[in-house]
């Protein structure tokens, strides 16, 4: 059945997400791409009902109400995915922050604390 | 003996109860400690400060390895030391092993010495934490060849040159693993030492509980 392909195929898309290196720029694009795609997708739907049923027959699915559980399932765990590597670099940047931070302001006590050093020229 | 041309470097994390005896004992010999706060909730800073401690205080809990790679950052502009030493705040380290480690940078052939409690019999490990060691210590050699008897100890000496590449990404335990990595990658010239890891009812209660090297493997593997 054409189903069970395309979801393991995005399944598989998923391992591809985590390890993807690339540059934001990129992915960023297709995000918007796609987001596009689920929005005119979304209307025709709701324009005509009958599509989903359609569209889930096409590819070995009973009900349409079936294909939507599916698509709304690998959605999920793309956005996990996608979440997961946007806190993750968000958790790097706050480190490389704070390690700044901690660092300047033990450094600045440092100075303060230590006696002047005695002046060079005499 | 009074060596200044040493910075022990001290992640400290809720470590009120110990962190100043620590502190002390280490500066009997070593009078440079770098203590790294890392966003403690108690009164560990000010344990720190009265014991003499050099104290670097992260504004938020990041985790061990980001309070290593800060300590070491700090230490390396702070003091001219020539060399640089990892110790665990629990109190489970004993500052009479450093020397021997010293003794081998001193050589100046080598770069990283690392602790390890399974050269002798002096450190009591309980069963359990032993498989996990000895698991930790396999993929270690897998992954990055480095002949290991201890891939998880605290106590680590450096020169500047090995401090320095240590660019620590992994905020959580999984720094040592990553560490190894490093060091396998620029082949550094590296030893081992036998130390005595003292398991007191503190420091196992403070422990991380074995079920974290699930955690370890899953940032290592999704770096």
């Amino acid at each position: 059945m054409l189903i069970k392909a395309l979801l393991i195929l995005a399944t598989l898309g998923l391992l591809l997400l985590l390890l993807n290196k690339r540059g934001a720029a990129r992915t960023r694009a297709w995000k918007r791409l796609i987001l596009v795609a689920l929005v005119a997708i979304a209307i025709l739907s709701i324009l005509y009902p009958g599509l989903t049923t359609r569209a889930a027959n096409a590819v070995g699915v009973g009900r349409g109400t079936d294909l939507l559980l599916y698509a709304l399932t690998a959605v999920f765990l793309y956005v996990v995915v996608g979440f997961y590597l946007k806190f993750r670099d968000v958790e790097r940047q706050l480190t490389i922050l704070a390690r700044r931070y901690a660092v300047d302001e033990a450094l600045q006590r440092a100075a303060e604390s230590r006696p002047s050093p005695p002046p060079s020229s005499d | 003996m009074n060596r200044s041309d040493v910075c022990v470097v001290i992640p400290v994390f809720n470590e009120e109860a110990v962190i100043g005896d620590v502190v002390r004992s280490v500066r009997e010999v070593y009078p440079v400690v770098v203590c790294v706060d890392d966003g403690s909730a108690d009164r560990s800073s000010d344990e720190i400060e009265a014991a003499g401690g050099v104290l670097v205080k992260h504004p938020v809990n990041l985790g061990q390895g980001a309070a290593l790679r800060t300590g070491l950052e700090f230490a390396m502009q702070f003091s001219t030391a020539d060399y640089f030493v990892t110790f665990d705040a629990d109190g489970q380290h004993d500052v009479a092993d450093v020397a021997q480690m010293l003794d081998l940078l001193d050589g100046g052939d080598i770069d990283v010495v690392f602790g390890s409690r399974f050269l002798d019999k002096r450190s009591q490990i309980s069963a359990g934490k032993r498989l996990v060691l000895t698991l930790a210590i396999k993929y270690t050699r897998l992954s990055t060849g480095l002949a290991l008897t201890d891939t998880h100890n605290g106590l680590r000496t450096f020169n500047r040159k090995g401090a320095e590449a240590l660019d620590l990404q992994m905020n959580g335990m999984a720094h040592a693993s990553e560490l190894l990595g490093i060091i396998a990658q620029r082949e550094f010239a590296y030893a081992e030492v036998p130390v005595h890891i003292r398991y007191t009812t503190y420091s196992r209660s403070k422990g991380q509980p074995l079920i974290n090297g699930v955690n370890i493997l899953f940032d290592l593997l999704l770096k």
